[in-house]
């Protein structure tokens, strides 16, 4: 045994560790029932005397998601200003410019979508005021609205029968002061104390020794970092994102942001469970989960760790791995590690550069991402695999010829159309995007854009194909990684990802609470001898069954163009 | 809707103060603790920053262990790595160049015994640390350019190497400036 693989082995076991106990006191909290943040009660009231809200008037389907959009709306044109102007405004010692317009349009979409793909580099294209008071501010905000959705959607089968889905805003302000905030500072400190800057001076100059004048970017960023994970956001401070050095100083930091970013999926997925009273649920779905995590996690690992073959055909040692785009201090195991999680869980940001990994490592990646339910971004990976499950009760349904019901409630052709909808959408903006972008890229190569057409890839062949299928892959899940030597700093990605981001995050939130919130209203069955039993490992694997058969039938085609072509094509 | 409105703002406000004002503001001052003050921890020779203990940067001079290639030559206002796919035709041709180029530095070395990440570009290219093995294989260099015994450099290289965290997780490790200002110390 290496002391790479114990490393995973312990981030893996600590996973575990935070994030079970985490459900159980989500459930708890979020259901009102006393935890030991009551402490934070006049904190909260105060906020809410502040902003005019009460928390406890009832809200049905339509009403949580009017609120929901309505601040989010807001959050998107004053964000959008803000970046396109930061240049005149204060907190910016290092005199960067502020955005073009269509820049600005794809990174406040970004940022409220919880994606973080960034079409900037963080040392040169924001301020310390738009990293704060927009990208930070977001970080906190947008994973709290993915939170407080799913718990919605929880709170529509918590009663046999209901129109009222619970507060928007009382979830909301409780994901942040009970749950986001408090374990932002304690991640945050870890981090400082490890090395990473957090004070608000700008750039530094030294002379090296060797004598050479260094400038290096600092900046108060292990606040920012450690929300950046805790919320599955995953925007970086630095452009290099977590492999840069003083993002992830060293082994310690990475466990911390690793974990960090993996316990809210997994304690949401265990909260559903416990909140709705059906604990075995909650265990089963976290167990189809783990399964689907593991099968993409274990054969990335292999990859990475067996290096690169061309590589080593040079008669060059990989004791380690394959060590392109990857850091010492970290090691290949722990960036197949971290780049499985951060695609499952739409987190995105990374700690080796995924455009340089091995053709199948590139291949998990994808499909991570396209999946999209192996425990999700924060709130949104359990709304994601709602839709899998009425997909899946309906199938069931149909094979052994009763109305498919889901906890109790008939579900009809008004929830089935739904979900098909939000089913089939993610393989649409993708295929459609990525074609778009093939077909500019072959036909109007001279376009007068930022970048051209012509030189937007940094590989040729099939990974050039796999890195404009990578960024609209990512767009769509909001997941913020990149291929990043795609040139997408120009109009058609930043416009057309900027679409994608929007319609990926909100269609898949609208699309679970408005079936959670229809079932809901429907009059409650009693479970009897020929209920459909969802909370049984038959039915889990029903599940599994269902979310390969749609992925693979949705992706194969393009998937075998990109990185399955490459795999076959490297020297062997 | 309209009262949705006038919520949203005056939330959004509420929140600004205290997660873009009170918590930054409060995390840095605890980071004023920290080594190098929040600020990024340098190391200074006489009194001298000559970098910071978590920036690599360029070392070519032969009495100098080097530290990885980088795209960005160790400019550390920005931060990138290569991108470069694993089969890309350029990407194969620049690894040749790298491993000729440390044979010819190091004519003593078989291609076997170079590790793959003194030839391959950091996600970074920043990245202050080379295996304890890529620091080894340049000990002969370095002792020659700087007429030192091979077992001088041979034990501060030793000196050097960070073992994995709590000596069982993670990667074993060698600072590259922290050696070699040890190195410049040692021939005092």
């Amino acid at each position: 045994m290496n002391t790479e693989l114990f490393g995973i082995i312990a981030s893996f076991a600590l996973m575990l560790v935070i994030g079970i106990p985490l459900g159980k006191y989500l459930a708890k909290m979020f259901a009102g029932e006393k935890v030991w943040t009551d402490f934070m009660k006049p904190v909260e009231n105060g906020i809410y005397k502040l902003s005019g809200i009460n928390p406890n008037e009832p809200m049905d389907w339509k009403q949580f998601l009017k609120a929901m959009m309505c601040i989010n709306l807001l959050w998107l044109v004053y964000g959008f200003f803000v970046l396109m102007y930061q240049d005149k405004l204060p907190l910016n010692p290092d005199g960067n410019p502020g955005m073009t317009a269509d820049l600005a349009f794809n990174t406040i979409i970004s940022f409220v979508v919880n994606c973080n793909l960034q079409h900037y580099s963080g040392e040169s294209g924001v301020t310390y005021l738009t990293q704060h008071f927009i990208l930070m501010f977001l970080h906190f905000v947008s994973a709290a609205t993915g939170i407080a959705c799913a718990v919605g959607l929880f709170k529509a089968f918590r009663d046999k029968t209901t129109n009222d889905i619970g507060n928007f805003w009382n979830y909301f302000l409780k994901a942040i002061t009970r749950l986001l905030l408090p374990l932002s500072i304690v991640v945050a400190l870890i981090l400082t104390f490890n090395g990473t800057p957090s004070s608000y001076a700008g750039k530094d100059k030294f002379i090296s020794l060797q004598g050479d004048t260094v400038n290096v970017s600092r900046g108060p960023a292990a606040q920012f970092i450690a929300i950046k994970h805790l919320g599955t956001n995953g925007g970086g401070w630095f452009g290099a994102n977590s492999s840069h050095p003083l993002e992830n100083p060293n082994y310690l930091t990475n466990i911390t942001e690793i974990v960090s970013q993996m316990i809210i999926p997994i304690a949401m997925v265990l909260c559903f469970g416990y909140f709705i009273r059906r604990k075995k649920l909650g265990w089963v779905i976290f167990g189809v989960m783990m399964i689907g995590a593991l099968l993409l996690l274990i054969p990335s690992i292999g990859s990475e760790t067996g290096g690169n073959p061309a590589i080593a055909k040079m008669g060059i040692a990989q004791p380690t791995g394959a060590m392109e785009g990857k850091e010492v201090r970290i090691g290949p195991t722990a960036t197949a590690f971290w780049s499985t999680f951060t695609t499952i869980v739409s987190t995105g940001s990374v700690n080796g550069m995924h455009d340089s990994t091995m053709a199948l490592t590139g291949l998990w990646q994808l499909l991570g991402m396209m999946i999209n339910g192996f425990f999700g971004g924060c709130g949104v990976g359990v709304l994601n695999y709602f839709i899998y499950l009425i997909i899946a009760v309906f199938i069931s349904g149909l094979m052994v010829g009763r109305t498919p019901e889901f906890l109790g409630h008939k579900v009809e052709a008004r929830e089935v159309k739904i979900a098909a909808l939000i089913t089939l959408l993610s393989p649409f903006l993708i295929m459609a995007g990525t074609a778009i972008a093939a077909f500019v890229f072959t036909n109007h190569g001279s376009a007068n854009w930022a970048v051209k057409p012509s030189a937007w890839l940094n590989n040729p062949g099939f990974h050039g194909f796999s890195e404009m299928l990578y960024e609209m892959t990512s767009a769509n899940a909001n997941n913020g990684s990149g291929f990043e030597g795609l040139g997408d700093n120009n109009t058609f990605w930043n416009l057309s990802t900027g679409l994608l981001m929007i319609l990926g995050r909100f269609l898949p939130i609208i699309g679970p609470v408005a079936i959670a919130g229809l079932l809901a209203k429907k009059k409650y069955i009693p479970e009897s001898a020929g209920t459909l039993k969802t909370d049984t490992i038959t039915f889990g694997l029903m599940t599994f069954a269902v979310i390969l058969v749609l992925n693979a039938l949705s992706y194969f085609p393009a998937l075998a163009l990109g990185p399955i072509a490459e795999f076959f094509s490297m020297p062997k | 809707m309209k009262s949705n409105i006038v919520k949203s703002i005056r939330i959004t406000l509420v929140l600004t103060v205290i997660l873009c004002v009170i918590y930054p503001v409060a995390i840095s001052l605890a980071g004023k603790l920290s080594k190098g003050q929040g600020n990024g921890e340098t190391i200074t020779v006489n009194g001298k920053v000559v970098g910071y203990a978590n920036i690599g940067q360029s070392f070519t001079k032969p009495q100098y262990f080097w530290g990885r290639p980088s795209v960005i030559g160790y400019n550390a206002a920005g931060s990138a790595g290569s991108n470069k796919g694993p089969g890309n035709p350029d990407y194969l041709k620049d690894v040749s160049n790298r491993i000729d180029t440390l044979l010819k530095y190091h004519p003593y070395l078989k291609r076997a015994d170079i590790p793959a990440e003194m030839v391959t570009a950091s996600g970074s290219g920043l990245d202050p640390d080379i295996s304890p093995a890529a620091a080894k294989i340049q000990i002969q260099r370095v002792a020659k350019a700087r007429g030192l015994d091979v077992e001088a450099v041979t034990a501060l290289v030793n000196q050097h190497t960070e073992s994995p965290l709590a000596g069982l997780f993670g990667p074993a490790k060698v600072n590259v400036l922290k050696l070699n200002v040890a190195l410049d110390e040692l021939k005092k």
